[in-house]
């Protein structure tokens, strides 16, 4: 029997039972879309976050203050003061750190904004001049605020466009006073508005971190530092001769008694992307286990086919069908239901994925690019065939193995 | 060589303890081209025989010769491969596909062939043709009448040419007449065309169609006759 005549055979059979075949492949296509779009929304997500990892800049490496909490026994960040003035000093130093081309430290910090009689909640970041370049935050108007600035404590700010739009709504906003933790701001600039991003911009306030550490946040430490190597190459090496010089003025002999951390872009980029990985596979994992069921409903439906046609069997066999032929026939309709219900499946995840992604975009500043993962549509499609195979084997084997006789005088 | 060689051929029936003996030690021989009918109460064995002879079920003890092989030395595959093309069937109660045309219905056993695709429409047609439903072929198989469903049963018989039909009882769900046509059409396939047939049937008038009347009774041949002038059913033009 040819493998065309085998396939007809069996489309034919599924057909004769139409509701009932629809009904057994939507199991399979509810599991086999779930796994679709959390590997497609999976994918997406990490392309975010890498995205805006990336926005970091390439060069960029991240000094912060404490340790960084490995275990529940690491209860949130020890020593988190552990940034001081002395070591911003000390990393100024370019013969401590030759590779690093400049050291921007960060302090921050929750507070509300007000003005006049409107309020709003926001992230307070205190920063030196060196964060235009670092972050690439172009201002929408103003200026930002100069090293001579920092040095006087000057109570500047520059706001982020919602904070703009909230408090001033469409009128100017530069030169204007805002009240930030008792203290008056005039505000010097306005940033362009920025989306989603790892810190978000659109919804702080900037100021001198002289000023921050002093009148606003009342601390002697810097929460960050921002560094830039002076090329990608030099990104490892910058990262430690940060670290040795840190660990000098900071009296640490033994790597895990550190008080501080470094982090560069690419390590970053390694484990964010490494949790979203983790995440997608377990949903993957969960998703998958709609699949057994969606399988163990195709085993169940075949043997009540095999049992309701045990007289087809029995009449295929007399009139020369050998068992692999009754096997194969039942096998390929087993197989045609979960890929049918695969092929539905991947089409209906990307659907809804593509339609997530785009309601995303349009109504969140999020930009989420829709991304389907081929490796998502192949392992569909070849983890629907094999339960077809295998959920399908066992009925199929039944039905192969029916004496024609007694198959013949069932009924 | 004959076709069919039986020799003290038995078979009991297991369920568990219980032995249930059918046939006591049968034998006879047919040659090719003969019509014969085996007949008996209900509960004979005769059945059983024809199972037995159709290698859809397995005898306990004795010898059957199929074609001068004993029918235990073929394989699984190699018994299929006869059913397909030396055996044609027909049972009492048709054993049509369902939701299927005719023609589809005759093609059935040409799917498990090695006749090549381009033929089958030729051959089933001509089968078709041989019980006269040529006007009928796309009919569906569950909107014709029980007469009909038979002759297709019997053109899906021949479509592969086959060396020996079983009938095991066909005109057992079917009025007189259009099993008097049955009867005929069976006929004429031995005397027109040559065919050997091995009709099974407890109806006496049945069983004088055919040239040779094997009697079975309790496992046993009672008797085994030449049938001296076959009876004919009337005439009749199948396609009319």
């Amino acid at each position: 029997m040819t493998i065309k005549h085998s396939i007809q055979t069996a489309f034919r059979g599924l057909e004769t039972n139409r509701a009932r075949s629809l009904l057994t492949i939507l199991g399979m296509v509810i599991g086999v879309t779930a796994i679709i779009l959390v590997m497609s929304l999976g994918q997406g997500a990490q392309n975010l976050i890498l995205d805006q990892v990336k926005g970091m800049g390439t060069r960029t490496v991240i000094v912060g203050g404490g340790r960084e909490p490995t275990g529940p026994s690491d209860a949130g960040q020890i020593f988190s003061d552990s940034l001081k003035p002395r070591d911003l000093d000390l990393l100024n130093r370019r013969e401590n750190t030759p590779s690093v081309k400049y050291v921007m430290p960060l302090v921050f910090g929750a507070a509300s904004a007000s003005y006049q009689s409107d309020t709003y909640n926001l992230t307070i970041f205190g920063v030196s001049p060196l964060m235009e370049q670092i972050f690439d935050v172009p201002l929408k108007t103003g200026a930002f605020f100069t090293n001579e600035d920092v040095r006087a404590r000057a109570k500047y700010v520059v706001i982020g466009n919602k904070v703009k739009t909230q408090l001033f709504g469409a009128s100017d906003a530069v030169g204007n006073i805002i009240k930030m933790k008792g203290n008056n701001f005039r505000v010097v600039g306005v940033l362009a508005e920025r989306g989603q991003d790892f810190f978000n911009f659109d919804e702080a306030a900037i100021i001198p971190y002289t000023t921050a550490q002093d009148y606003v946040l009342g601390i002697k430490y810097f929460n960050r530092f921002i560094t830039e190597a002076s090329s990608d190459a030099l990104v490892p090496q910058a990262a430690s001769e940060i670290k040795s010089t840190l660990r000098e003025a900071h009296n640490i002999t033994e790597t895990d008694k550190e008080d501080f951390f470094v982090i560069t872009q690419v390590d970053l980029a390694v484990r964010l992307s490494a949790i979203t990985s983790v995440l997608t596979i377990f949903l993957t994992a969960v998703a998958a286990i709609s699949l057994i069921v969606g399988g163990i409903g195709i085993m169940n439906i075949m043997l009540v086919s095999v049992t309701e046609r045990t007289k087809e069997i029995g009449l295929r066999k007399a009139l020369g069908a050998t068992d692999k032929n009754i096997l194969t026939q039942f096998l390929l309709e087993a197989v045609m239901l979960t890929g049918i219900g695969g092929v539905v499946g991947i089409i209906l995840g990307a659907s809804l994925s593509w339609a997530i992604a785009t309601g995303i975009t349009r109504f969140t500043s999020i930009v989420w690019t829709f991304s389907f993962p081929v490796s998502a549509a192949i392992l569909g499609i070849s983890v629907s065939g094999a339960i077809g195979l295998i959920f399908g084997l066992y009925p199929a084997r039944k039905a192969a193995r029916k004496s024609p006789i007694e198959a013949l005088r069932y009924e | 060589m004959p076709l069919i060689e039986v020799n003290g051929i038995k078979k009991v029936y297991f369920d568990g303890e219980l032995q249930t003996p059918i046939l006591h030690g049968v034998s006879f021989v047919v040659n090719r081209g003969e019509f014969v009918a085996i007949m008996g109460p209900s509960g004979s064995g005769k059945s059983t025989l024809l199972n037995l002879l159709g290698f859809l079920d397995d005898y306990t003890d004795g010898s059957y010769k199929f074609d001068g092989i004993e029918a235990k030395n073929y394989t699984a595959d190699e018994i299929a491969k006869i059913r397909n093309q030396k055996l044609g069937f027909i049972f009492q109660s048709f054993n049509l596909l369902p939701n299927t045309n005719i023609l589809e219905n005759v093609k059935l056993p040409l799917l498990y062939s090695d006749f090549p695709e381009s033929e089958w429409g030729e051959r089933a047609m001509k089968a078709i043709r041989s019980v006269g439903l040529v006007h009928r072929a796309l009919f569906d198989s569950a909107k014709i009448s029980g007469g009909e469903r038979q002759r297709v049963a019997i053109a899906r018989a021949l479509v592969c040419d086959p060396e020996v039909i079983f009938a095991d009882e066909p005109t057992g769900n079917l009025d007189s007449k259009s099993g008097g046509i049955i009867i005929d059409i069976l006929q004429k396939l031995h005397e027109e065309l040559g065919h050997t047939i091995i009709l099974i049937t407890h109806e006496t008038d049945t069983a004088e169609h055919a040239e040779r009347i094997i009697r079975i009774k309790d496992g046993f041949v009672e008797s085994d006759t030449k049938v001296a002038h076959p009876q004919r059913m009337g005439e009749g033009d199948l396609d009319k």
